[in-house]
């Protein structure tokens, strides 16, 4: 990894011409809305933009006066460990099984990377159908195993909803990469630890899931932005935040405020502060738990 | 290829383009109907478009109400907003402060040269789509209003009289504790909560949801909510959902599908689930007023008004204002009216169509469908006007938010209307300073 390999180019703007697409999509697509976000922070503007007033950080102390909103932390906090905790064991362990597979490997696979193809919104209402109090499938069964299912009134329930959905839908993803690492792990390795007698489980913790750190940092990176940014769809199809406020997670109300309520000085205020919380986890990611990454 | 004859080519072809459209000026018209009642819209320009060559009105569905205007602002601050967008009643207030973005429509009647009569409106629909000044803002497509629907079926069961609904919330009380005995497991919901069992309710009551005549007055309007009628009112439903009599199945229209499906005995919904529980419902229904307290002076008024409203957009060239000004003339015929309220469950909007209605013995051969009617065209009061609040939607959000922490008995009534107070008028002081003007 230390010595890497230089390569160098007689004209000193070819480089430049080269990576320009890419760099224009990351302004473009990246930049552009970050710099509007900014600038929407500061402002007031009526719904058509008609008027618009420079307010300073009024509307980010609009949202430190508002309790639900410091609140909303702490249910992010919540859902975002779930999400990304509970996504990542479970791809680890249909990973490790699929791996393992040698009749009809690539049924297994197929079906489980499928959710990833499905719509947030549409994962949402899917969940939201089966565990209907009055007409879900599951609510049903659970009614008739004596569990009083309701996600609408029971915040407990709303939340287990919610991460069941974001889980089901991120977990194919994490199963691909987790798939794809388990695949590269040379089997001599693994056999040769077999031959010193260490049986599966051993086998895995001390072989497989070592090797496996780089693949599951990436991932949890991913899924802890998945989680912060990806999930408001799910949210606003299966419980709109409720009951109460108990689900309404970061971004679900960066989406209400300006797509629904029309504010989009609040709004983009609070994409702002999402933005820098995002930015420092990745950083504390990268600074420490990546020393414990074996590459 | 030469420069020549590619600018002569892409002139063609501009022209070429454009040739129709001189022909024929289009009306761009954005909605939000689905099902039986996107078609009612479709019939309504398809009606216009045959009946005269200068103008086609081109309805599209942009999503939900909540979506569709959020698209009509998107679109307008691109440039390229539609002429007619229908926005409910829940967003009126936004669009009537927006005053550099839409065109009144009595001022589009008007310049048209068309002869507009405040009077031949129904005063409780129009009003609320009315300016101090008395201009006429938008054009009232779609008005409902809140009922109580219930299953008459159920009712027999219960060893109920189905032709006699419970008229006061102690009779509903009641009855519901019957059809509860009987075997029912969703004895009572509602659908909109903020909307029937506050907004309506204080208007039925003749009691101010929020001060400023509910913001008929001004911006500076305030919450009201917490008073003893409400607190009371709320405290009986807590513990009516405490007994197993009042079961919550979600925001917004979600109490709607468990009275389709003969789950739920009674519901409190808009008048315009008249088509959906005709077209669905496998037992025999009735639909009655909002229940009311016989003991509060005054009640019953008059239930408010629901639904959407047809706004016209400004920037647009003034030929085009003609065009929107001959559809809404055509839409207020009395045929039209009379044909869209039978089909649809929404209120007529002129005295002519109810009359017309009327006259056709629409209300004798289906019981039911004047309830709507009897509730709105009274009388009204300064009171009872209607509900027109900037920021309503989040009102409406927070009044879900706290009503569900009673019905889930994490507080009481009292505490949560509180909440919705200080919470509402937080959202009505800042609507009050983006709109100073």
């Amino acid at each position: 990894m230390t010595i890497a390999k230089r390569v160098r180019f007689k004209s000193w703007w070819l480089p430049w011409v080269l990576v320009a697409p890419q760099m224009a999509i990351v302004l473009v697509f990246f930049f552009w809305p970050a710099g509007q976000a900014l600038f929407q922070s500061v402002l007031q503007e009526d719904a058509f933009g008609t008027s618009s007033e420079f307010v300073g950080l009024q509307n980010f102390r609009r949202l430190w006066q508002d309790a639900s909103y410091l609140a909303s932390f702490k249910t992010t906090a919540i859902f975002s460990v779930l999400v990304a905790t509970l996504g990542l064991a479970l791809a680890l362990v249909l990973a490790v099984m699929a791996d393992r597979v040698v009749r009809g490997a690539n049924t297994y696979k197929t079906l489980l990377i499928w959710p990833y193809a499905v719509a947030p919104a549409v994962a949402g209402v899917l969940w939201l159908f089966m565990f209907a109090p009055s007409v879900g499938i599951v609510s049903f069964w659970l009614r008739a195993a004596g569990i009083d299912w309701d996600a609408l009134l029971n915040s407990r329930h709303a939340m287990t909803l919610i991460v069941m959905a974001a889980v089901w839908k991120q977990v194919s993803y994490n199963f691909l990469f987790f798939l794809a690492g388990l695949q590269s792990i040379p089997k001599s390795l693994v056999e040769a630890a077999a031959i010193d007698g260490a049986g599966p489980w051993r086998r895995f913790w001390t072989v497989q899931f070592p090797l496996l750190t780089p693949t599951t940092f990436f991932l949890l990176v991913i899924n802890i932005i998945y989680a912060f940014f990806d999930t408001f769809a799910i949210v606003d199809a299966a419980t709109e935040g409720g009951p109460g406020k108990d689900t309404a997670i970061l971004v679900y109300k960066v989406y209400y405020d300006g797509f629904k309520a029309l504010d989009l000085g609040g709004s983009a205020a609070q994409s702002v502060v999402l933005m820098v919380i995002v930015i420092v986890l990745t950083v504390i990611q990268f600074r420490y738990v990546e020393k414990r990454v074996n590459y | 290829m030469s420069r020549k004859f590619f600018t002569a080519t892409a002139v063609a072809t501009i022209v070429a383009f454009s040739l129709p459209a001189q022909a024929q000026t289009e009306i761009q018209w954005w909605h939000s109907m689905t099902g039986g009642l996107n078609d009612w819209v479709v019939g309504l320009a398809n009606g216009f478009n045959a009946s005269q060559k200068d103008y086609k009105i081109v309805p599209t569905y942009k999503g939900q109400y909540a979506e569709s205007m959020t698209a009509t602002i998107a679109a307008f601050r691109a440039g390229n907003a539609p002429h007619i967008v229908q926005v409910f009643e829940v967003g009126t207030a936004t669009m009537m402060a927006s005053k550099g973005a839409i065109v009144p429509v009595g001022k589009v009647l008007a310049d048209a040269g068309y002869k507009f009569d405040p009077k031949a409106y129904i005063p409780a629909v129009v009003g609320y789509y009315t300016a101090p000044s008395g201009q006429m803002l938008s054009f009232p497509l779609n008005s409902s209003t809140t009922v109580l629907n219930y299953n008459k079926d159920l009712f027999k069961k219960a060893g109920l009289d189905p032709n006699k609904p419970p008229q006061t919330w102690p009779e509903l009380t009641l009855a519901a504790a019957k059809l509860k005995a009987s075997g029912v497991a969703c004895p009572f919901t509602t659908s909109w909560v903020g909307w029937t069992q506050l907004e309506s309710f204080s208007t039925w009551h003749n009691t101010l949801f929020a001060t400023q005549n509910n913001g008929f007055g001004g911006t500076n309007t305030r919450l009201v909510t917490n008073s003893p009628l409400h607190v009371r009112h709320i405290e009986n439903l807590a513990n009516m959902a405490k007994q197993g009599l009042f079961i919550y199945r979600g925001r917004d229209n979600r109490g709607d599908a468990p009275f389709y499906s003969g789950e739920c005995a009674m519901a409190t919904a808009s008048s315009s689930t008249y088509a959906s529980i005709k077209k669905n419902a496998k037992f025999d229904f009735g639909i009655a007023t909002l229940p009311y307290y016989p003991d509060v002076p005054g009640a019953p008024q008059n239930t408010v008004i629901g639904g959407a409203s047809l706004w016209v957009m400004s920037g647009k060239p003034a030929a085009d204002y003609k065009g929107v000004a001959a559809f809404f003339n055509y839409l207020t015929s009395p045929e039209i009216q009379a044909k869209s309220h039978q089909a649809t469950g929404y209120l007529p909007i002129t005295l002519a169509a109810l009359a017309l209605t009327e006259k056709s013995g629409f209300y004798k051969a289906n019981p039911g469908t004047d309830t709507a009617v009897n509730q709105m065209i009274r009388k009204t009061t300064d009171k009872s006007r209607g509900v027109r609040l900037g920021n309503m939607l989040q009102i409406r959000t927070i009044v879900d938010e706290e009503l569900e922490q009673v019905w889930a008995g994490k507080q009481d009534a009292k505490t949560a209307l509180d909440a919705i107070v200080k919470r509402g008028n937080e959202q009505l002081e800042r609507f009050q300073k983006a709109n100073k003007s």
